[in-house]
């Protein structure tokens, strides 16, 4: 039964003498093989270069912190409920008097893990939040030796100080704020 | 002494050694091993006998090939010292009987062999170079050359009259 | 006592030349490994090893000081005396080859005049050709001291094809030996100097030299003995650490040599320009033997590029294939071959 025109009929007809020989064959193959040594590489070298990233690339979590350095998290839950891997925990805690400058409001996640082994990187935490907290970056999720520590707590997640190191500050925040203004135009 | 003495002690010395190591090995990989080992003794051997033709032929046909083929053999139906079957009391003393008489045929014949140097000295010791070698091969000896060669004709066709056989 | 009654200079001098040819085909062998690589790199549109060192030049020395330190294992259930045998004699027999090669003309150092050949013996042909069927005992014992079926089989592969390939081969040579009338490589190279490479009278019997060479040295596409597709390893499946090493080393030098082989006996050896007689650049003779060795050089490279490019190229072949390649096409074409080169020879008076 014939589905599609695509199918190709293969010759079966017996080798004619050129063909019996190969080296003809054999010299064509070679010729191919040859001439791909001049082609341009397709190899990007690494560590030194790297391929451009989709502007939707999502890649690890950072939690975000505002200019002035202060964490957004409020640890409202939303992002733990609307995780479908359920990758996300986290402790609330009360901001004491004397904390304004690390967080914003006054309520704060004491602890926030994401297990990177369960994460399925689909960014429904970053849809979810509703205070800019949360966002995914450009990293890829790094090799290591224990499952333990492909648990990332606050430690590994918060966003360097913007006042303290800005440029890692900058570094690790990569395009966000290009995406942010994106996704505002096209609301 | 000097160094063609030594080297030609040495050489028996091994030649001896390594056949008698070959007939008493227990595995008969050994046992080839070892006879390759005296392939190359007497190929020494013509080498100091400045028969380098002869010595270069008994390495690539004797130790090169035919070794091989036995090495193969005895490695595809896979001898070991344990499936050496337990041998009749009557074929040792027949086998004795029959190296005694190739040790007399032997001696024998090495009796006679002071003509044999003369002729290898007469012909100025290039008995072994391949020239002299071939001229005598194609010339005095070209019939017994022939038939041999029939010979090995004729082994080589029976030998795929057999392995056609099955098919 | 006569016993020290040699010429101890020529002791000497033999001595430090076998060092530096063994040096140079070990140091040749160990960058052949890049090589391939690199080769292998290109061919697939990558670039191939470049980190370690400049270009990636101490890559072989990464590649080898890993190898040494891997765990050296010898299986419980092997042989082990013969484990240890097999890849000594694949290296001894791959090393010893080098021996006739005329690597260059002569050279006077000293007031001594020394000729870039270790030993110019009178059946220098026939050795290599012993040689090179002894070195098929070196896969054959590791593999069947490994005492694993898969290492068998690629033992037994290797022995039959070597042993096949092999009658082709010599059946190729007889047909060169015609023409040249002398067993000795550094004749042949005379000859090919004043009159034509090899390759011109001899065009067919150099092609069936070549697929031969290629069996022999087990390369793609006629490396059934270590085809890892089917057979793990083949017969080195049970080795590691240096033993390894050694087996794949000696495949690298046995390369290098028959290379260095078809390049003497085809391609003029140390002859630097066909129909030309370089004698009249008027350079002294240390010059003209240097430029000489780096020609037979440059020619021993190409070769091992062109075993490379093969490699990459062609797909290996089935077992009953290589037989019959082997066996009805080679050895046929291979008489053809002798039996025209004697009807003109005979024919000509030549």
């Amino acid at each position: 039964m014939q589905l599609t025109n695509r199918a190709k009929q293969v010759d079966r007809k017996p080798l004619n003498i050129a063909e019996k020989i190969y080296l003809p064959a054999v010299l064509k193959g070679m010729g191919i093989t040859l001439s791909h040594i001049f082609k341009k590489k397709a190899t990007i070298k690494f560590p030194e270069e790297t391929r451009p990233f989709s502007p939707v690339f999502r890649g690890l979590h950072i939690l975000n912190r505002d200019e002035e350095g202060r964490e957004n998290c409020t640890a409202c839950g939303l992002c733990a409920v609307a995780c479908p891997a359920e990758a996300i925990t986290m402790d609330a805690a009360e901001r004491l008097p004397g904390e304004e400058h690390l967080y914003r409001e006054e309520k704060y996640a004491a602890k926030y893990e994401i297990n990177m082994l369960r994460c399925i990187f689909c960014g429904l935490c970053e849809e979810a939040c509703p205070k800019d907290a949360i966002y995914l970056t450009e990293t890829f999720a790094p090799a290591n030796y224990s499952r333990q520590s492909f648990i990332y707590g606050k430690d590994n997640l918060v966003i360097p100080h913007p006042k303290e190191n800005p440029e890692a500050f900058t570094k690790a925040k990569g395009l966000i704020d290009e995406r942010k203004a994106k996704a505002n135009q096209e609301k | 002494m000097s160094i063609i003495e030594i080297l030609f002690w040495f050489l028996s010395a091994l030649a001896v050694g390594a056949a008698l190591m070959m007939v008493f090995s227990k595995n008969p990989v050994y046992s080839v091993l070892w006879l390759i080992v005296v392939f190359f003794a007497i190929s020494g051997h013509y080498i100091l006998l400045n028969a380098q033709f002869l010595a270069v032929v008994n390495i690539i046909v004797y130790a090169g090939a035919i070794m091989v083929l036995f090495l193969f053999v005895i490695m595809l139906i896979n001898l070991n010292a344990d499936t050496e079957p337990q041998k009749n009391k009557w074929l040792k003393i027949a086998g004795v009987i029959a190296g005694g008489s190739l040790l007399l045929v032997f001696i024998a014949a090495l009796r006679q062999s002071d003509d044999v140097i003369k002729a290898q000295v007469s012909m100025g010791g290039e008995a072994g170079l391949i020239k002299t070698l071939g001229k005598t091969l194609f010339t005095d000896y070209v019939l017994p050359f022939e038939i041999s060669s029939v010979l090995f004709l004729s082994a080589m066709v029976g030998a795929v009259v057999i392995g056609k056989k099955g098919d | 006592m006569i016993l020290l009654a040699v010429d101890w200079a020529m002791v000497l001098e033999k001595t430090i030349f076998i060092a530096v040819i063994i040096t140079i085909s070990l140091v040749v062998a160990l960058y052949m490994t890049f090589g391939e690589r690199k080769v292998a790199a290109w061919i697939q549109d990558r670039i191939g090893p470049n980190r370690a060192g400049p270009l990636g030049l101490l890559q072989p020395l990464a590649d080898g000081l890993k190898m040494f330190f891997k765990e050296e294992i010898i299986p419980t259930s092997s042989n082990k005396a013969l484990f240890i045998l097999g890849p000594s004699l694949a290296m001894v027999t791959a090393m010893l080859t080098s021996a006739v090669i005329p690597w260059g003309d002569k050279l006077e150092l000293f007031g001594r005049t020394i000729s870039l050949q270790i030993a110019d013996v009178n059946i220098g042909i026939l050795y290599v050709f012993g040689i090179l069927s002894l070195g098929v005992y070196g896969i054959m014992i590791g593999a069947w001291a490994s005492n694993n079926k898969f290492s068998l089989m690629g033992g037994l592969r290797a022995a039959s094809q070597i042993i096949s390939y092999e009658l082709a081969m010599g059946l190729s040579l007889i047909a060169l030996l015609m023409i040249t009338g002398s067993l000795s490589l550094g004749d042949m190279v005379r000859q090919q100097q004043e009159g034509l490479w090899n390759v011109i009278v001899q065009p067919l019997g150099f092609l069936i030299f070549l697929v031969c060479a290629f069996a022999e040295c087990n390369r793609t596409p006629f490396d059934l003995a270590e085809a890892e597709n089917e057979l793990i390893g083949g017969y080195h499946s049970e080795y590691s650490s240096l033993k390894l090493g050694f087996y794949l080393f000696a495949e690298y030098i046995n390369m290098f040599i028959s290379s260095a082989i078809m390049a003497t006996l085809y391609f003029g050896g140390y002859d630097i320009i066909p129909f030309y007689d370089e004698s009249a650049w008027g350079f002294s003779t240390n010059v003209m033997a240097l430029l000489g060795a780096a020609a037979l050089f440059a020619k021993i490279l190409f070769f091992i590029f062109l075993f490379m490019w093969v490699r990459w190229t062609i797909p290996r072949f089935r077992y009953d294939q290589l037989m019959d390649l082997g066996w009805k096409k080679l050895i046929p074409l291979a008489l053809l071959n002798m039996l025209i080169t004697a009807a003109v020879i005979l024919w000509w008076k030549l």
